[in-house]
Order: structure tokens, then sequence, then C-alpha cells
């Protein structure tokens, strides 16, 4: 019999290998589909494709585009993705991210969108100095700059103009918060945050990913950050989800919705176990 | 388990619940190779994919 649910994934970090185990511990049937290895055809029929995948679909794909296409296909094939094409879209590219804040009244820091190098020279001299180079797409801090001069503000756009990168000639520029050296990392799954740490820049570094050796705490999940993190994640479709905080002078500001959220270190801080939460969800959402 | 590293041949240790699809890296020369295959006493390794510019959370 083919299994109602399955999980898509395309490298196994401890998140996937803690769901694959919640899976099994809760006696949840599942299918486990590596996208490196699928071939999909375009005119495969609704039934063939749901033979294959289930009809819930767990989409954890590491590469964005990659993912975010495979959540296309199936949702074209009547299967219900976690999360859906559109929040991968939207999460996946912090251009449409901030747009989405904006025009749903989130507090997210000033972010200029420019289009070459001389408008985004202009952009950098408009938010003064420090200010925030960041690349549209791609996580884990990559290629995330602070611009403390106009020297060296100058010296990074001109390096990214001429890199022959797929964004590279599109900058988008943030104005930098006045905050304590840490951010704060939600998880929500489906209505619920279920888990938030503080992530501590160190010593060397001020960016504040755990990927980059952040040092993480506890971070209490208020009624107010809670509010705040559902609507945020409302605001993108909803679904399994990383959102990212800051504490600015005027209450918090989200910059960032991490659409195949790593949860390993905000599992050390919760009561309930975050993969558990996962297939709960899906397997209640895939018998709606 | 133990396997050889592929580039360096330094000797790398698989854990019991080692799963398809799972990242192993080298101690001494830091690649990663993707597991393919589990068989009882022996893992069939292939060199993992290098980082693209859209990977990430």
């Amino acid at each position: 019999m083919t299994n109602r649910i399955s999980i898509i994934y395309d490298r196994v970090r401890w998140e996937e290998k803690e769901i694959f185990n919640a899976f099994e511990e809760r006696n949840i049937p599942f299918s486990k589909h590596d996208a490196k290895a699928l071939v999909l055809r375009s005119n495969d029929s609704d039934e063939s494709i749901q033979s294959s995948f289930g009809t819930s679909i767990i989409q954890r794909c590491i590469s964005h585009y990659r993912g975010m296409l495979i959540a296309h296909y199936l949702e074209s094939k009547n299967c219900l993705v976690v999360n859906s094409s559109n929040t991968s879209r939207i999460c996946g590219n912090k251009f449409l991210s901030t747009l989405k804040f904006e025009e749903s009244g989130i507090k997210t820091p000033l972010t200029l969108f420019s289009f070459s190098d001389k408008s985004a020279e202009d952009s950098v001299e408009e938010l003064g100095y420090p200010s925030v180079l960041k690349p549209i797409v791609g996580s884990w801090g990559r290629g995330v700059v602070k611009l403390n001069d106009k020297d060296s503000a100058k010296a990074l756009i001109e390096m990214r103009y001429n890199d022959d990168g797929l964004f590279s000639k599109i900058f988008y520029v943030q104005q930098h918060i006045s905050r304590p050296p840490r951010d704060i990392r939600t998880v929500v799954v489906g209505n619920e945050v279920v888990g938030a740490e503080y992530r501590y820049s160190s010593n060397d570094d001020w960016r504040t990913n755990f990927s980059l050796g952040a040092k993480i705490e506890n971070c209490p999940i208020t009624k107010e950050l809670e509010e705040i993190v559902l609507k945020a994640s409302d605001s993108v479709g909803g679904g399994i989800l990383g959102v990212d905080l800051m504490e600015g002078e005027d209450g918090f500001l989200v910059h960032e919705i991490n659409n195949n959220v790593e949860f390993k270190g905000v599992s050390k801080f919760t009561k309930d176990n975050i993969a558990y939460k996962i297939v709960d969800y899906i397997d209640h959402i895939s018998k709606r | 388990m133990e396997q050889k590293c592929q580039d360096c041949d330094a000797t790398m240790q698989i854990l019991d619940d080692v799963v398809i699809g799972e990242i192993i890296s080298c101690p001494d020369c830091g690649n990663e190779f993707e597991v393919k295959k589990i068989d009882s006493n022996a893992v069939t390794l292939s060199p993992a994919e290098s980082v693209g510019e859209d990977w990430g959370e």
C-alpha cells in the first residue's frame, strides 16, 4: 500500500534524521525520496504521482530552487506540500520576504533595492554607515557583509557587481540595527511557536548564524514574541519555519524567515521534541 | 564501521545509526562524502555535492 506521507530531501542533516526517527517512533508510515535521484515526468497523472509520493509531502531540500520547483511539480499533481512552493518562493528570496513583511505590517529593517553598482553605492550613502549588504538568495550568513565605510562599501559592491553569479547585480542593502550582540531564532510548526533561542555573535564575527559558531541560549517565548512570530509566519503562508528577529530600540524586527529550518540548536531548550511536532503536524493536516 | 577517505586515505569512523543520504566528513582532509548504500558491514560512499549559491535553511 502506498504511504500517504513522504519526505523529500537532498542532504540528510541532523534534522532529517530526527524527522525519520520521529515517523518511526510515532509508527506513522512514510516514504523517503532523495531529490537528486528523482526523474519527474511532465505528463504523469495525479494518481501516478500520488501513488509514489502519497498526498502529503514534507519538502526539506537544502537547495532552494530544487526544493521550490519540486514543490511546484507536486502541487500541480494535487499533492499537499509543506512548505508550499509559494512559501518557498518568498522565504528563499530576501527581496520577496522583505516586501511581504512590509505588505503585512511586520516591522523589518529598512531595505534599499538597487540594480547596478552606482545605484548600490547611492543606497549605502543614503542608509549611512554601517549598513548591511546581503545576497538575496542563500543562507547561513554567506556573503552577508557589514559596510563600515565608503571605501570598503565601494570595493565590496564592485566585487559583487563583477561577479558572474545569477544575482550578483541585484543589491539588497539594509539598515544596520543597533541591537544587543544577539538575534532570536524561533521555530514555528503550524500555529505553534515550538522553540526559541538567542544566538550570540562569536568574538570574531558580528553575524549570529549558528553555522558560524554563534553561542546559543534559551529565549523565553513571551506573548509579544509569539504574536509577532505567528503573524510573520502567516504572512508567508505558514508551515514549518524558522522566523529570525532582532531586538531593536522600538521592539522586535523580523529580518528573515527560513523555509527549511535547522532546529538542532533550538532543540536544546525545548521540552517537546520538534521532530515529533513536525510529524504530528503533517499527519494531522494530511488527514483533513 | 570504518571506511577509507577516497581522497587522502584517512580512516573515517561511521556510526551504526548511519542512514542513506547522510554526509560523512573526513577528519583529516575535510572532504565530504554521501552515503549511497548500506550493507551489513560496509557503506558505499560517493563525493557529496558542493555547496550551491542557493543552498541554505
